[in-house]
């Protein structure tokens, strides 16, 4: 009798497989991309450019050489320093769900690696993270991986991915703006390279510290990069704004980046001016 | 002008006033009143201002009648010599500075300026400096490291100014430069947050190795009305983002992020200028006795030391 209703059972199962499983729509220029080539493609748009945000440990697999990933300060995390809460509930409570989701323990990982066999130090934020901002963990490990740089004399790189200071941790978060950026002097005071990439976003109070005053600056085709949201200021000022205002390219034309990268070609480029700096 | 959780204190000084109107020259018995008014108003001052909310002590913080820079350049310095500009791009009226006498002590002072009047305000916009604003702080500071005299702030600013022409010029990267020079300065740096520390504006120059702040100011990452728009979808929450911020002079104290607090006047400062400078100067000197007896290197040590250690985290 069972035979029956095995049957069907099998018979239902090779349903066509769903259309999100095999494209993607690019969320700029909705073309419609195979997942596989997206993929392949680094998340990137070969129609229109668009980048997609990435997770921390996609940046590292794009950038370091395998094998060198060797995570520095995995234990840090996040705090509840004022014992913050607001109209959605506890801080404490919204940061324990995201670590849950993301597996991460603060906005940023750091770590020492490789790019071409030269070794590196490495801040790697990522948006997943209650939208990449910089609270007391995440600027502790910012400026012990800039420690770790000055005392192993390695050039240090930060990828910031970031909407700002986070509001939960107050005054605290604004704190690790004079915190990190007095690691960075350390670093500059021993005369190590600091290579600092704005990815989509990089603005608020991640602009306006460690972002900003790397010996170079390279940003990531479109990336929004800033230091007051765009409707504050169309309120302040009451006009509007550009298209194109606070994009990497605007910022290049501006004179506060050097460099716009596509992903793909980000670890050569890395690489070339590691070597100008005399590193190897 | 009153604010209006002084009201009971604000009816007694009416009465004061109307008293005052009806008796010029009072004697006897009606002097004896007159006092008891005085009395019960400072009473009454005391009681309001020594359990302000913090939402409350913002309205005192933004105070009209607060004393701005110029007035504690006036209450404070016996001598000012404004330097002006970049040498980048321009002047901005919302930051100033120059060298500056407190007692025998020759200092570079610098801080934000509001404005008094309407004309002032626009031409300083509001307290809300431009990059060149923070480049020429940047400037000065250098200065002072160069002629071996200290540095003194004065913090009291919304926050930097959000506009086009401000971003364009790099906005970000002029504060961001500030906070990495600043806490290699080789010259001791005193803060004094004397009105409104807005967020990054406020930190801008606000790398200090004693940061002091005036007992009625605020300090916060993000003003509460921004705060509330966005955590609470609703500005008018204004009230309890700041009780959550955390951004009264006690908490910050508490929290370690300030090292003193110069009590203000019964009332605020705005009731008592002389009371204020008094005291503000009195605590700026004896940190600046304090700090010019420290080696340059031994200064930036502990600075770096100071704010590597901000900041509370977990290990797990």
């Amino acid at each position: 009798m069972g035979w029956f209703t095995k049957t069907k059972e099998t018979a239902a199962k090779p349903e066509s497989p769903k259309k999100e499983d095999i494209w993607i729509q690019c969320p700029s220029c909705k073309a419609h991309i195979y997942k596989e080539e997206w993929e392949k493609n680094l998340k990137v748009c070969d129609r229109c450019n668009f980048h997609e945000r990435l997770t921390w440990k996609e940046r590292v697999d794009i950038l370091l050489d395998p094998g060198s990933f060797v995570e520095l300060n995995p234990k840090v995390s996040w705090n509840d320093p004022l014992t913050f809460s607001d109209a959605k509930g506890p801080y404490a409570a919204k940061a324990a769900e995201t670590c849950e989701k993301t597996g991460m323990k603060e906005s940023v990982v750091t770590c020492a690696g490789k790019i071409k066999g030269i070794k590196i130090s490495m801040a790697v934020m990522d948006f997943r993270f209650l939208g990449g901002s910089l609270a007391s963990g995440t600027g502790e490990k910012i400026l012990q991986a800039a420690m770790y740089a000055v005392k192993h004399k390695l050039p240090y790189i930060i990828i910031s991915a970031s909407g700002g200071a986070r509001m939960h941790e107050g005054i605290v978060s604004l704190m690790q703006m004079p915190k990190t950026c007095a690691a960075l002097a350390q670093l500059r005071d021993a005369n190590l390279p600091y290579i600092s990439i704005m990815t989509d976003p990089t603005t608020g109070g991640v602009s306006a510290s460690f972002a900003m005053v790397g010996d170079i600056h390279i940003a990531e085709p479109r990336s929004l990069i800033g230091f007051a949201g765009r409707r504050v200021i169309e309120e302040t000022i009451k006009q509007k704004l550009p298209d194109d205002f606070q994009t990497a390219e605007y910022l290049v034309d501006h004179g506060f980046v050097d460099l716009i990268i596509h992903r793909k070609d980000m670890k050569d480029m890395l690489f070339k001016i590691l070597k100008y700096a005399g590193c190897r | 002008m009153s604010l209006d959780f002084e009201k009971e204190a604000a009816d007694i000084e009416t009465k004061i006033g109307e008293f005052r109107a009806k008796n010029p020259e009072p004697t006897g018995a009606l002097v004896k009143e007159l006092n008891r008014l005085e009395l019960e108003r400072a009473e009454k001052l005391k009681a309001i201002y020594s359990n302000l909310t913090p939402w409350q002590t913002v309205q005192v913080a933004r105070h009209p009648e607060r004393p701005l820079i110029r007035d504690f350049i006036k209450g404070i310095c016996s001598e000012f010599i404004e330097l002006h500009g970049d040498r980048l791009y321009g002047d901005d009226h919302g930051m100033i500075g120059g060298f500056a006498m407190i007692d025998d002590h020759r200092v570079m002072l610098i801080g934000q300026q509001k404005g008094k009047d309407l004309d002032e305000k626009i031409k300083c916009n509001f307290g809300q400096a431009c990059p060149e604003g923070y480049r020429k702080a940047l400037r000065l500071m250098k200065l002072a490291e160069k002629f071996h005299i200290p540095v003194v702030t004065f913090i009291d600013t919304p926050g930097a100014f959000p506009g086009r022409d401000a971003e364009e010029r790099g906005q970000a990267e002029a504060i961001a430069r500030n906070l990495l020079e600043m806490s290699a300065l080789k010259t001791p740096v005193v803060v004094v947050i004397t009105g409104e520390g807005g967020s990054g504006g406020a930190i801008g120059i606000g790398v200090g190795d004693i940061v002091l702040m005036l007992s009625n100011a605020v300090y916060s990452v993000i003003s509460p009305e921004g705060c509330a728009s966005i955590l609470w979808r609703d500005g008018t929450k204004a009230s309890e983002a700041a009780n959550a911020l955390k951004i009264t002079s006690k908490s910050l104290l508490q929290l370690k992020i300030i090292d003193e607090i110069i009590p203000e006047p019964v009332g605020g400062a705005h009731r008592d200028y002389a009371g204020t400078m008094k005291t503000t100067k009195k605590t700026i000197l004896k940190h600046l006795h304090g700090l010019e007896k420290i080696s340059a290197k031994k200064l930036t040590a502990r600075r770096f030391e100071k704010f590597a250690a901000m900041g509370r985290f977990k290990q797990v």
